[in-house]
């Protein structure tokens, strides 16, 4: 064995943070240290990383079963790095923004800490085994979190998450073993790089069962439509940094599982065999679920859904199955990530001033709370998809990449499939405009009821934690190219 | 060294352990347990210097020392060894519930009792013929109705007791009688002479075979505790002395399965009825997964959802017997069961623990326990982990190693109905994690107090459950 990858140090850092914390050392002093630390680190590789020729970088294998095949290997390529860095300015942010913890400070950062540890685990692993067990760590710290310092109906919400997560996430479990049964006899392996290869020389001959239990198992755990009802409510009822990581990191894991695993082996069933059905689905996502975010009436609720219908945005990009789209859906990723959770960020300390998030309660918030209000002005536009964040890039080539992959006005000048998906997705761009506008009027402008007028703005440090997300969103959204040099090259194209 | 010296050392040390108890007149018995354990011990390093029986040795068409036999030898040897530790925290409670002349009255026997069912136990997993196979599980059985039924003054353990005994007793002339059918048609006990001479029969014969067999399996489904032979199970583990309770439901159900493997393979493996018995296999199977997980959903007694979930556990090791005749299984199911060993042994050691602290076993008596005592709230915490299948657990490899099998084997309803179960798992496993850490104390709840064994050997299974959770080659290598 050489050298161990840093990506070892680096998934290594939240982990041995919880730990830490659950040893009783200062909660907030050590997970404060360990993110930032998690943070430098990850600039640190991102700048060592050569991203012209995407190829994996900081590799390192460890055979954990050699009659399995199972092997803990780290490795990162410009996609990864990408995810990573979006893990790591979310855990930041999260962790320096928990206001103080009334009881059992510890176990609550040390959850807070080990679902930064899945996630940063799972985006610097090849093995496609280790990649889902890291992904799984933090179903637990969810369950605890919500249930112990959620809110509204936070054991209902609790269960729901555990047990749709864990059954998504073991249907994904059987596809990956179908995948894996399908490689030769004696080649056996977990690599996601080998799974790869056997892919695209031909012999990975799955079923397309296998393909509707990934995409399935991914869909829960993304919020696919109809897969998503654990989402809403879950975003809703839990603390605002379980929120900040589940809804901006930790569905992106399912979405980069597709990018990796789906999109490499399964090209026909995406492309041709099953496209309808899939564009159905994200059409769902996009139609229904905007239409139930407009009939929100609480902030919580309208962000989870609001959260579940961008996700439609992200599987046209994978639908589109093209250069243009596929960057598009990772930037997407990225800009999602970092936009939802300042959103919940900032909601979050809403809940804790006023006590309520029914908009009929709230109002003219702008008035005691201006630096809030400007704050969730960005996020909510940068969520809405205004140029100059990096929501719009992703979305434009999002709708270019998937428009151009239909084989526009072939034969007798019809809109192909995807291309009715595309104007239907367009058509969402104005759905999350009317309700995140209408949202952000009712909560910060209007008639303000008398008792709010003595709120506290936003405090210092939960400030700027999220002013480094909009700084973030503000710098993809003006240069793009920034996180394209890195995506691009290492993005596997069928 | 023969590895038959095993056994007989190991019976020798209980028999030891009963002269000691009855001439030394210490009122304090636990120093039973310990000789038993260092004893015990002893033998589990000598199992690593033995040499295979030679095939001409003129026991072995009834005793076989393959890969399987020693790996469970000494999973016996381990198990027996856990039940010791935990009876030595247990022995107050012996002493309440059993009357006797002088303090510390039947506490040395029931320390010392487990050492001559491990001797069955070690047995068991190396008999290779019915005959064997029947003596051994007898001397497990019978030593078991003593040990369930143990403390006499308690209702539920004589109720417990006497269920056992009942069941069990039906069941050996269940076993008996399939023996003489499957006898009369092949005109053997060994198993691999049977294996020979089954290839040979005429068509006609299936039918008194399958009776046979049928009759062999319901014995075996009641010793493994499979539907629709569990309805011992619940009241019978909840009645038990909880260090015999984790015994049968880890002792006696691997050995069971040990059997169950040895017995079937020859017939799974027939071109003739191997799809029969796979069918009929397959169906229990997959009524004992959706009973015992959906059985355990509403308990409300933590003996009792431990027995639903051995039930449900049963079920998934079923899965890879199913698969016995056109996959590679017996590393699954031995990899499953040795998982199974550490995580339900951690989970009892926890539970009598805090049963024993807090005065009863319901889920409720775990309620706080995160808040009062922190690191026993964790390892049960890692315990129900590892039974729910959460990564990086050993049990998690474990149900991957089965679904595996079974996926390979093409069981895809099988297959369905366990993925299912397994969210049913999550639900009923977390059941006790909301317990210890969403609900409060009860007031006036103090630390519960832990003896420096339990402490010490709960910390081995728990990092035993992740190491080998993430590095299961060792184990995996000692099964060949």
């Amino acid at each position: 064995m050489d050298l161990p990858s840093p990506l070892l140090f680096l998934t290594l850092l939240p982990l041995v943070g919880a730990l830490c914390v659950m040893l009783g050392s200062p909660a907030r002093f050590t997970s404060r240290l360990f993110s930032t630390a998690l943070l430098v680190l990850t600039l640190g590789l991102l700048v060592k990383y050569n991203p012209s020729e995407g190829a994996y970088d900081f590799v390192s294998e460890w055979v954990v079963s050699s009659s399995l095949g199972i092997s803990l290997s780290f490795g990162a390529d410009g996609l990864s790095l990408a995810m990573l860095l979006l893990s790591a300015i979310v855990t930041v942010s999260a962790v320096w923004a928990i206001p103080p913890i009334k009881e059992r400070e510890n176990l609550f950062y040390a959850c807070v800490m080990l679902i930064s540890a899945g996630v940063v685990g799972a985006f610097s692993c090849t093995d496609v085994l280790f990649f889902y067990a890291f992904h799984e760590i933090a179903l637990i710290p969810t369950f605890l979190l919500i249930g112990i310092w959620g809110s509204g109906d936070r054991q209902a919400a609790a269960w729901k998450a555990t047990i749709y997560l864990g059954l998504g996430s073991f249907v994904l479990l059987l596809g990956i073993i179908a995948v894996y049964l399908k490689l030769p006899e004696g080649m056996r392996t977990f690599s996601m790089p080998d799974w790869q290869d056997a892919a695209a020389a031909g012999f990975l001959p799955v079923p397309a069962w296998a393909y509707w239990l990934l995409v399935i198992g991914f869909g829960t755990l993304i919020s696919l439509f109809p897969f998503h009802s654990w989402a809403p409510q879950a975003y809703a009822c839990a603390p605002t940094p379980a929120a900040m990581l589940h809804a901006g990191v930790l569905k992106k894991f399912g979405l980069y599982g597709m990018l990796r695993i789906v999109v490499p082996i399964f090209p026909t069933e995406m492309q041709v065999q099953f496209l309808n059905i899939f564009l159905v689905l994200l059409c769902g996502n996009i139609l229904y679920i905007g239409l139930v975010t407009i009939a929100q009436k609480r902030l919580d609720w309208m962000l989870g859904y609001s959260s579940v219908m961008h996700m439609g945005y992200i599987f046209l990009g994978i639908a589109g199955l093209n250069e243009l789209s596929l960057s598009g859906a990772a930037v997407l990723m990225v800009a999602h990530g970092l936009s939802i959770a300042a959103l919940f960020a900032l909601c979050g300390v809403l809940r804790e001033r006023t006590g309520t998030l029914e908009f009929v309660q709230l109002g003219g918030l702008a008035k005691p709370m201006p630096r809030l209000g400007l704050l969730f002005g960005f996020a909510a536009m940068a969520s809405v998809g205004l140029p100059g964040f990096a929501n719009f890039p992703g979305e434009l080539m999002v709708f270019f990449g998937a428009f151009g992959s239909g084989n526009a006005f072939g034969e007798g000048f019809h809109f192909s499939a995807i291309q009715i998906a595309t104007v239907v997705a367009v058509w969402g761009v104005v759905i999350s405009a009317v309700y995140m506008l209408r949202a952000y009027r009712s909560v910060f402008f209007g008639s303000m009821p008398e008792k709010w007028a003595g709120l506290a703005d936003v405090a210092t440090i939960p400030r700027y934690a999220v002013i480094l997300l909009v700084v973030a969103l503000l710098i993809i959204g003006f240069y793009p190219q920034l996180m394209l040099g890195y995506i691009a090259p290492s993005l596997l194209l069928p | 060294m023969n590895p038959l010296l095993l056994e007989v050392i190991v019976v020798v040390l209980g028999i030891v352990l009963l002269m000691l108890e009855a001439f030394v007149s210490k009122s304090d018995k636990t120093f039973l347990a310990w000789i038993g354990i260092g004893g015990l011990f002893a033998v589990l390093v000598a199992s690593f210097f033995t040499v295979p029986v030679p095939a001409d040795a003129p026991y072995a068409a009834f005793y076989t020392t393959d890969a399987l036999a020693m790996f469970f030898k000494r999973f016996s040897l381990l198990a027996t060894i856990l039940v010791l530790v935990m009876g030595i925290d247990y022995a107050p409670t012996v002493e309440k519930f059993v009357p006797g002349a002088s303090k510390g009255a039947g506490v040395g026997e029931f320390l010392s009792l487990p050492v001559l069912t491990c001797a069955g136990l070690m047995w068991m997993v190396s008999a290779v013929d019915f005959i064997a196979i029947f003596v051994s599980l007898e001397l497990v059985t019978i030593s078991f109705y003593v040990l369930v039924a143990y403390m006499r003054r308690s209702a539920t353990c004589l109720e417990a007791g006497t269920k056992y005994l009942i069941l069990g007793a039906l069941s050996t002339g269940f076993i008996v009688f399939g023996i003489t059918w499957i006898f009369g048609v092949t005109g053997q006990t060994n198993l691999a002479a049977i294996a020979t001479v089954l290839p040979q029969l005429p068509a006609s014969a299936s039918a008194a075979l399958l009776f046979g067999l049928g009759l062999v399996l319901i014995s075996l489904g009641f010793k493994i505790a499979v539907f629709p032979f569990q309805f011992w199970v619940p009241d019978v583990y909840q009645g038990a002395p909880t260090p015999i309770t984790a015994f049968l439901s880890v002792g006696s159900k691997a050995a069971g399965f040990v059997v169950l493997v040895r017995v079937l393979t020859p017939f799974l493996q027939d071109e003739t009825i191997g799809a029969k018995v796979a069918g009929v296999l397959a169906v229990i199977t997959g009524a004992t997964l959706l009973f015992g997980n959906l059985a355990a959903l509403p308990q409300k007694n933590f003996k009792r959802l431990m027995s639903y979930s051995s039930i449900a556990h049963a079920g998934y090791l079923l899965m890879a017997v199913t698969s016995i005749g056109v996959a590679v299984a017996e590393p699954a199911i031995s990899f499953y069961l040795a998982a199974y060993l550490a995580m339900t042994f951690l989970a009892f050691l926890v539970m009598a623990l805090v049963a024993s602290a807090v005065g009863g076993d319901d889920l409720s008596n775990f309620n706080g326990l995160a808040r009062r005592s922190p690191w026993l709230a964790g390892a049960m915490l890692v315990a129900m982990l590892s039974l729910a299948g959460i990564p990086f657990t050993v049990g998690f490899l474990g149900k991957l190693y089965i679904f595996e099998v079974a996926l390979s084997a093409q069981h895809y309803w099988l297959v369905g109905i366990g993925a299912l179960t397994v969210a049913c798992g999550f639900y009923y496993y977390l059941q006790i994690v909301r317990a210890m850490y969403w609900m409060p104390a009860a007031e006036n709840a103090a630390a519960v107090p832990v003896s420096m064994t339990s402490r010490i050997t709960m910390a081995a299974l728990a990092i035993a459950i992740f190491v080998f959770g993430i590095y299961p080659q060792p184990i995996l290598s000692m099964l060949g």
